[in-house]
C-alpha cells in the first residue's frame, strides 16, 4: 500500500504528505524513512499534498524538527494531526 | 569499506566508461550542442543579433538587458558573463555584436581563447544596416563550418553537469533533490565536474553546507560568501522576514513553511559522500579539476542558470516540486519531479519523473539511474522539455546600479 505521509528522520516531529486528498478524519498511514517503520495518524484537517502533519502535540514557542534540524519556531499549540505551515510556523533567520 | 560505500564505488566505476556522442572543441572540453550564437555585448546591439538570427537559420541570438555605464566588479561580472557564454563547449562559433569596437573586441577575444571562430562588429560608424549585412555574412560562414563538426565517442564523465532547484516544495527534499545527489555521488568520483549555488537558499543549512567543504579553508571561503550575503543584500534591504520571497508563493503552496526547511531540501542536491573542492565567484570557471564545485549565485532560476553556463557547464539537472519551467538557451536544462501532481499537471515539463520514490515503487539509487540515463540521452541529442518548449532564458547578473 501507498503511504500517504513521509517522514524523514527519526527525531521529525511532522511529516510530509505525498498523496492527494487527504481529508479531516482520515487515517494516514506513515513510513518513517530512516529504518522502514510504518505507523497511522489521524489527520485533522484537509491536507494538500506536499503539506507537513504533527506527529505528536506540538507546544506554541517550541522547535519544529525535520532532517532531523530546526526549520523553524510554533507560534500556537499544534494538536497531533494537525496541518503544519504558515500558520503556526515562523522562520527563526531574518 | 561498508557495503553501501563499495556498493557506490562499484556504480561509480560502471557508469564511469559509459559513452556519449558529443562536440570535442579545440580547447578538448566537450559540448552537447552545436550552436552558433549571435551575442550582444550591450541592450542597445540586441536588434542587429536578433536582426542576424533572423536571417541566417541555425543562429540563435541571446538578448539581454545591460552591459552600458557598468564599473568594478558588476563590469568584470558583466565581462566574464558575456565571454564564458561564448567560450562555452556548447558554442561552436560565436558573433559578438557591440556599439562600439572597444568592449566588443574584449569579448571577442575572450572567447578566442578557447580556439574557437568568433568575429567581431560593432554599430558606430556602420549603423544596424550594414552591421547586420556584414555580421549576417559571417554567420552564415559559421553555420555551414558548424554544421560540418562531427560528434564523436566521449567519455559521460567528462562532462560539466550544473544543478539547481526551483519552485521546490517538500518532495524536492523527498525525491527529486537526493536524485541528483545520487547522480554526483556515483559520476563525480569518476571525474564528471559538478556545480551547484543559490547562496540565499542555503540559509538554514549553511552549518551543513560548510561542514561539506572538502577543506577547513572552503568551509571558512563558503561562510566567507554566506555571510556577505546576509549583511550586504538581506539585511541592507529587507523590510520584513522575506515571506513571500523565500520562501516564494510557490514554495508555500506546495507545503515549504520556512527558509530552514527550503534549505534543508535545496542542500540534499549534493549527495550524501562527496564534498565541494572550491567555491567560485559567479559565473567563474572551475580551476581546481574535476569535482563539486559551490558557486555563489542567486536563487532566481534563470540567473543561476546563465551564471552555471558562463562558468563552462554544458548539461543542467534542475529539481522542482511544482513545476518551475526554466530553460536556457546554450545549455539543456534537464528537470526532475517527484511531485506527482506536478506529473499529472505540466507533464510537458518533465523530463525524468522520479514521483516513484515517494510513492515508494523506486528507490533513490534507482531514480539517480534513470537520471544518468537521461543525461546521457540528452548528451547524445535528445532535446530537454525545456529546450523543445523553446525555453531559452537568459539573464545577467546585476550586481549594483550603474554609473
Amino acid at each position: 500500500m501507498q503511504p500517504h505521509l513521509l517522514v524523514h528522520n527519526k527525531s521529525d516531529n511532522v511529516g510530509v504528505v505525498v498523496v492527494e486528498g487527504v481529508t479531516a478524519g482520515m487515517e494516514l498511514l506513515g513510513v518513517q524513512l530512516e529504518d522502514n517503520s510504518d505507523f497511522r495518524i489521524v489527520a485533522l484537517q484537509d491536507t494538500p499534498i506536499g503539506h507537513k502533519v504533527a506527529l505528536t502535540q506540538l507546544t506554541n514557542g517550541g522547535d519544529v524538527i525535520k532532517y532531523g534540524e530546526v526549520i523553524g519556531r510554533l507560534v500556537a499549540d499544534v494538536p497531533a494531526g494537525d496541518h503544519v505551515h504558515t500558520q503556526n510556523l515562523k522562520t527563526k533567520r531574518w | 569499506m561498508s557495503t553501501q560505500t563499495s556498493d557506490m564505488a562499484a556504480a561509480t566505476a560502471l557508469h564511469a566508461g559509459k559513452k556519449i556522442m558529443a562536440w570535442r572543441r579545440e580547447n578538448g572540453r566537450v559540448g552537447v550542442r552545436n550552436h552558433v550564437v549571435i551575442l550582444p555585448l550591450d541592450d542597445i546591439s540586441n536588434a542587429a543579433c536578433e536582426a542576424v538570427a533572423a536571417h541566417i537559420q541555425g543562429t540563435m541570438a541571446l538578448p539581454h538587458a545591460y552591459g552600458r555605464l557598468q564599473f568594478g566588479e558588476d563590469l568584470e561580472l558583466h565581462f566574464r558573463t558575456m565571454i564564458g557564454t561564448g567560450a562555452n563547449p556548447n558554442v561552436a562559433a560565436c558573433i559578438v555584436i557591440g556599439i562600439e569596437a572597444g568592449w566588443t573586441q574584449k569579448v571577442v577575444d575572450g572567447i578566442a581563447k578557447t580556439g574557437k571562430p568568433v568575429a567581431g562588429f560593432w554599430i558606430e560608424g556602420n549603423g544596424d544596416i550594414a552591421t547586420v549585412a556584414s555580421a549576417s555574412r559571417k554567420a552564415k560562414e559559421f553555420v555551414h563550418w558548424a554544421g560540418e563538426q562531427m560528434r564523436e565517442p566521449c567519455d559521460l564523465t567528462e562532462l560539466w553537469v550544473a544543478a539547481k532547484c526551483g519552485e521546490s516544495d517538500t518532495t524536492t527534499g523527498l525525491a527529486s533533490c537526493p536524485t541528483v545527489g545520487n547522480m554526483y555521488d556515483k559520476l563525480v568520483p569518476a571525474g564528471l565536474y559538478g556545480c551547484f549555488g543559490e547562496t540565499s537558499e542555503l540559509t538554514g543549512a549553511e552549518h551543513l553546507a560548510a561542514k561539506r567543504a572538502a577543506t577547513p579553508e572552503v568551509a571558512e571561503k563558503f561562510m566567507r560568501v554566506w555571510q556577505a550575503y546576509q549583511d550586504d543584500v538581506i539585511e541592507a534591504h529587507k523590510t520584513s522576514d522575506l515571506s513571500d520571497s523565500q520562501p516564494t508563493k510557490g514554495n508555500i503552496a506546495g507545503g515549504l513553511t520556512t527558509i530552514e526547511e527550503k534549505a534543508l531540501g535545496n542542500l540534499e542536491k549534493i549527495g550524501k559522500n562527496i564534498s565541494y573542492i572550491d567555491v567560485l565567484e559567479p559565473a567563474e570557471a572551475p580551476a581546481k579539476g574535476a569535482g563539486l564545485y559551490f558557486m555563489d549565485t542567486s536563487s532566481a532560476a534563470a540567473e543561476c542558470c546563465t551564471l552555471q553556463a558562463a562558468a563552462g557547464y554544458v548539461v543542467h539537472i534542475f529539481p522542482t516540486g511544482q513545476g518551475n519551467v526554466i530553460g536556457n538557451p546554450i545549455m539543456p536544462v534537464i528537470k526532475v519531479t517527484g511531485n506527482p501532481r506536478t506529473v499529472r499537471q505540466m507533464s510537458e515539463h518533465v523530463d525524468v519523473d522520479v514521483s516513484g520514490v515517494v510513492k515508494r515503487e523506486m528507490t533513490i539509487d534507482q531514480a539517480g539511474d534513470v537520471l544518468i540515463d537521461m543525461i546521457v540521452k540528452t548528451a547524445n541529442g535528445r532535446p530537454t522539455a525545456a529546450e523543445a518548449l523553446g525555453h531559452r532564458e537568459f539573464v545577467m547578473t546585476k550586481l549594483y546600479r550603474s554609473a
